[in-house]
């Protein structure tokens, strides 16, 4: 009796709180005229994959500023809530749900890789709730969920488009060799399965560990051959290696390297070898060589003066992802009056959107919306990037 | 007969770094008994040291490669001083844990002074590769392979013909007895883990124009390192030479004749046969344990 006693003036003081933040709070919600859009944001802000996440952040927080500047969207301001994944599957699948559950936003974008956008998306399945990945994998949109749809290009596009560049130079004959984690597994299958449809056979494909010092041995292999031409899928630095190794072995065989490595800092590891060497890229790395009629020139000119206005940092095309997927969304909510299912079908009905990474047409069966043309085919040539008709 | 050249240059390279490595990792092990997980970071750092030295401030290669052993040595012994020696009870297991702890210490440090990215820098001198017998023989790896052959020649002189090296070579016998005999056992242990990450700091120079040189390198190295000293025989120098280079030829002519995909795979079924063949590794005998 004693302990129920003491407490009760506690009781009262905090029952007296309570009712005070209830008074507070609720004229602030009556007094603006329209309620805030929360939208969700996972990243890998920190970690390995921190070079995505990172600049996807500071890319969405960007739009989701410029959309409130102007007003918001149908009178409704914009508020981003990003959770940094640091590119665990596992905290991913977490976030998600406190987005879902604790913060109540009506649509997430996001994660940055594709392990953690599979974690992800058995939630999104259940919840039923608008999903823009920035991930690059293909199990993402194949096959199709009606919830969930992507912005970063695939690789099957990648691959399409040196294929095509191999095609027009009459090569018949060519050799993989691919890094043994997910990126290349999944650009290897590509590579295997779409030579047939260009005529092309695959004499030999070898793989290289991550962090291999020398891939002399596997050239060898591959030499043995006499491919026309050889086709590296990786990222740095495993693929700056292989080009230094063939320069070594004297290999004069064309080298085309996956949209993996399209960096500056490719041709500052590569050095000299990496001279001829020609590689599939997203438009943003080479924007001011874009001809002026380019569609996409002048929204890439915007964005990459805005970023590097805003975070006076080098701008790079995996921001973009969620450049675009941001504006999308932005675009979607239009006329929806937060109702998931309307944003769902604006989405699914997004044509002819100009943004970073392409020219979006989603439809009932493409949730990437990209088309071959996303990509350009480039030549390193003087240690500068050149454009390849 | 080409490609089997070119296969055996391949493995020698890379076996004459798994060496320099696991000659580390043996020499500590002898002197401390400790097995040093941390190994591998301290090549990263020796990299990542050369990258700066060599590559960013543009020294004279022989200043820069002193420079960097200098300091990975350097930081080697802060590192027995203030994490290994101030350890209340200095078990084995605690001794191993705190390595791994010092390992993922030094990575953060590597990322935070040197970033995320890959660095490279030119190699030692601009020669042609050789061309022997139509397989093709790299500069860097005669360089690979003359400092290597340095190397060890200079610690076996080191410990056979010195009296500090004596004095070692004792206290790893024997700490008790050569306590006894008036040698000092801390400045042993602190020598050892000094010359033992030089090494270290030996094998990232050299690598360093080879690969890319990168905060998360050392790991894998540090691995291939141990494995190479135990397929040797943990404790011996001529252990860690034959280890190295066996792991290193093994590794290269996996690719070739079997599949690139299990090129680790290849080599570390080999570990796994000799360690059940030989438990103590290749050389293991009482009297060839000792440097």
């Amino acid at each position: 009796m004693l302990e129920v006693t003491r407490y009760r003036p506690m009781m009262i003081i905090l029952s007296i709180l309570a009712i005070a933040c209830l008074l507070i709070t609720t004229p602030a919600i009556s007094e603006s005229e329209k309620n805030t859009y929360k939208i969700g944001g996972i990243f890998a802000v920190t970690g390995p994959a921190s070079f995505l996440g990172d600049p996807e952040k500071k890319s969405m927080e960007m739009v989701v500023d410029q959309i409130n500047a102007s007003g918001g969207i149908d009178g409704h301001m914009l508020e981003a809530v990003i959770y940094d994944t640091e590119g665990d599957p596992g905290k991913a699948n977490l976030l998600a749900t406190k987005l879902i559950n604790k913060d109540n936003v009506i649509a997430i974008i996001g994660p940055s890789t594709t392990p953690t956008t599979l974690a992800v998306m058995p939630i999104i399945q259940r919840i039923k709730i608008p999903f823009i990945s920035c991930a690059a994998g293909n199990k993402i949109v194949a096959p199709i969920n009606p919830w969930v749809f992507k912005t970063a290009q695939s690789d099957i596009l990648a691959v399409a488009a040196i294929y095509e560049n191999l095609k027009s130079k009459k090569i018949k004959k060519i050799s993989i060799i691919s890094v043994n984690n997910a990126f290349g597994e999944s650009g290897k299958e590509q590579l295997l399965s779409q030579a047939k449809n260009f005529g092309l056979t695959v004499a030999k494909s070898e793989t290289y560990g991550a962090k291999d010092t020398d891939m002399t041995a596997q050239l060898t292999k591959i030499r043995k051959d006499n491919p026309e031409a050889i086709v590296c899928w990786g990222t740095n630095p495993g693929p700056a290696v292989l080009a230094k190794n063939m320069q070594q072995l004297d290999l004069n065989i064309p080298l085309f390297q996956s949209h993996g490595v399209a960096s500056p800092k490719f041709i500052e590891l590569a050095g000299s070898a990496a001279e001829g060497i020609m590689l599939p890229t997203g438009k943003i790395l080479v924007a001011s060589l874009l001809s002026d009629s380019d569609p996409q020139k002048e929204m890439l000119t915007a964005y990459i003066s805005e970023y590097k206005n805003k975070y006076k940092s080098s701008v790079s095309g995996f921001g973009g992802y969620a450049y675009d997927a941001a504006n999308i969304l932005a675009a979607a909510l239009k006329n929806s009056e937060g109702d998931k299912e309307k944003i769902r079908e604006a989405l699914e009905n997004t044509e002819g959107y100009v943004g970073v990474s392409g020219i979006f047409n989603f439809s009932k069966t493409d949730h990437n919306g990209l088309s071959p043309e996303a990509f350009v085919m480039v030549k390193i040539k003087d240690g500068k990037w050149e454009l390849l008709k | 007969m080409q490609e089997i050249l070119q296969y055996l240059f391949s493995g020698i390279t890379n076996g004459a770094i798994y060496a320099i490595i696991a000659i580390g990792f043996s020499m500590l092990y002898n002197s401390t008994e400790l097995i040093n997980f941390a190994h591998g970071e301290f090549v990263m750092l020796g990299s990542l040291c050369m990258v700066t030295f060599f590559g960013s401030m543009h020294l004279p290669l022989i200043p820069a490669m002193i420079l960097t052993i200098t300091c990975v040595a350097v930081a080697g012994l802060i590192f027995e001083r203030l994490a290994i020696r101030s350890v209340k009870h200095p078990e084995p297991i605690v001794l191993i844990i705190i390595t791994v702890g010092a390992s993922i210490f030094l990575r953060g440090i590597g990322m935070i002074i040197w970033g995320k990215d890959a660095h490279s820098i030119p190699a030692f001198s601009s020669h042609p590769p050789l061309d022997i017998a139509g397989a093709k023989l790299l500069s860097q790896s005669i360089w690979i392979i003359v400092i290597f052959l340095v190397a060890a020649v200079g610690l076996q002189l080191f410990y056979k013909k010195t009296l500090t090296g004596k004095a070692m070579e004792a206290n790893a016998i024997s700490k008790r007895a050569a306590w006894i005999v008036g040698i000092p056992s801390k400045l042993m242990v602190m020598m050892a883990f000094g010359l033992s990450t030089a090494m270290g700091g030996v094998a990232g120079v050299i690598i360093a124009p080879i690969t890319m040189s990168s905060y998360d390198m050392g790991t894998m190295l540090g691995l291939k390192g141990f494995c190479a000293a135990m397929l040797g025989g943990l404790g011996s120098l001529w252990g860690a030479l034959v280890g190295g280079f066996l792991l290193g030829i093994l590794e290269a002519f996996g690719v070739g004749f079997v599949s690139s995909g299990l090129k680790d795979a290849t080599a570390f079924l080999l570990l796994l046969f000799i360690l059940y063949v030989r438990p103590g590794g290749i050389i293991s005998s009482a009297d060839t344990n000792r440097f």
